[in-house]
């Protein structure tokens, strides 16, 4: 086992063990900071592909904004804390769908990529990612910010009190 | 590094957030399965951009895409949550069954 299969290993327990119980976690806020780690595991895994931007966009995004954000959504909601109320009846059901979705894909994945490596050359720089977001995808980039910007105003007039 | 590995981490976070959006009663529980949902996706893009070395990281553009539409879907889903928080009560979402008859 090479250095990068140990340090993929850690990330695979930490960010299965720690997605396993934002999903199953009894106490609303526990459940968002074990969605921390999961988040955080997959930006060292960015890290570890040689994606260097975006490992560091997902921990300034994610950890950063979209969990403060599902913080502040806990909050405000004054979501029940302890108890069985925060699963529904259909449990069952719902891990066995996930369990045949796992079972589906992993066999897709196995049958179609078993062999093949990713050749682990060296990061792919801040300077090539925005060469090519504004020499060749300048249009979806504009597009994009058009989307934020709606999605912005949409939350001011949804969420203000009239 | 074998790409498989990393589609089947990818794989396991989808399953997971599978499992979450459909058991889970609280609102925002579901919207943190979502994004553990499209955290899946992106390391599907990623692995397979760094797999095929293209010059253009295409790969890890359209990973910041769908970083960039799962910030504008959570700000506008807790915006909708929170209407509903205002309105009922309650973020149960089986309790909100106004569209169901």
């Amino acid at each position: 086992m090479s250095g990068h299969e140990v340090i993929f290993a850690i990330i695979v327990a930490i960010a299965g063990v720690a997605g396993a119980l934002v999903v199953s976690s009894r106490n609303v806020v526990h459940a968002a900071l074990y969605l921390v780690a999961t988040l955080g595991a997959v930006a060292a895994l960015f890290l570890l592909l040689g994606a260097e931007f975006l490992g560091w966009t997902q921990v300034l995004i994610y950890v950063g904004a979209i969990v403060v954000l599902l913080l502040f959504g806990i909050m405000l909601t004054k979501a029940p804390i302890g108890s069985a109320t925060l699963d529904n009846q259909s449990r069952g059901i719902a891990l066995l769908v996930a369990a045949g979705t796992f079972g589906v894909l992993t066999w897709l994945i196995w049958d179609a990529f078993g062999g093949d490596t990713i050749p682990l050359k060296q990061a792919v720089g801040t300077e090539e990612i925005g060469r090519s977001m504004f020499d060749r995808f300048v249009l979806p980039f504009e597009a994009i910010s058009v989307l934020l910007l709606a999605a912005l105003v949409g939350a001011i007039v949804l969420a203000r009190k009239n | 590094m074998n790409l498989a590995w990393v589609l089947t981490l990818g794989a396991l976070l989808f399953s997971i957030g599978i499992y979450g959006v459909l058991a889970r009663r609280n609102a925002v529980l579901v919207l943190m399965s979502i994004e553990l949902m499209l955290n899946a996706v992106n390391i599907n893009l990623v692995a397979f951009g760094s797999f095929f070395q293209d010059q253009l990281a295409v790969g890890q553009i359209f990973a910041l895409f769908v970083i960039a539409v799962a910030a504008a879907e959570v700000g506008i889903g807790l915006a909708i949550v929170l209407m509903i928080y205002r309105n009922r009560e309650t973020v149960n979402l089986d309790e909100v069954d106004l569209l169901k008859w």
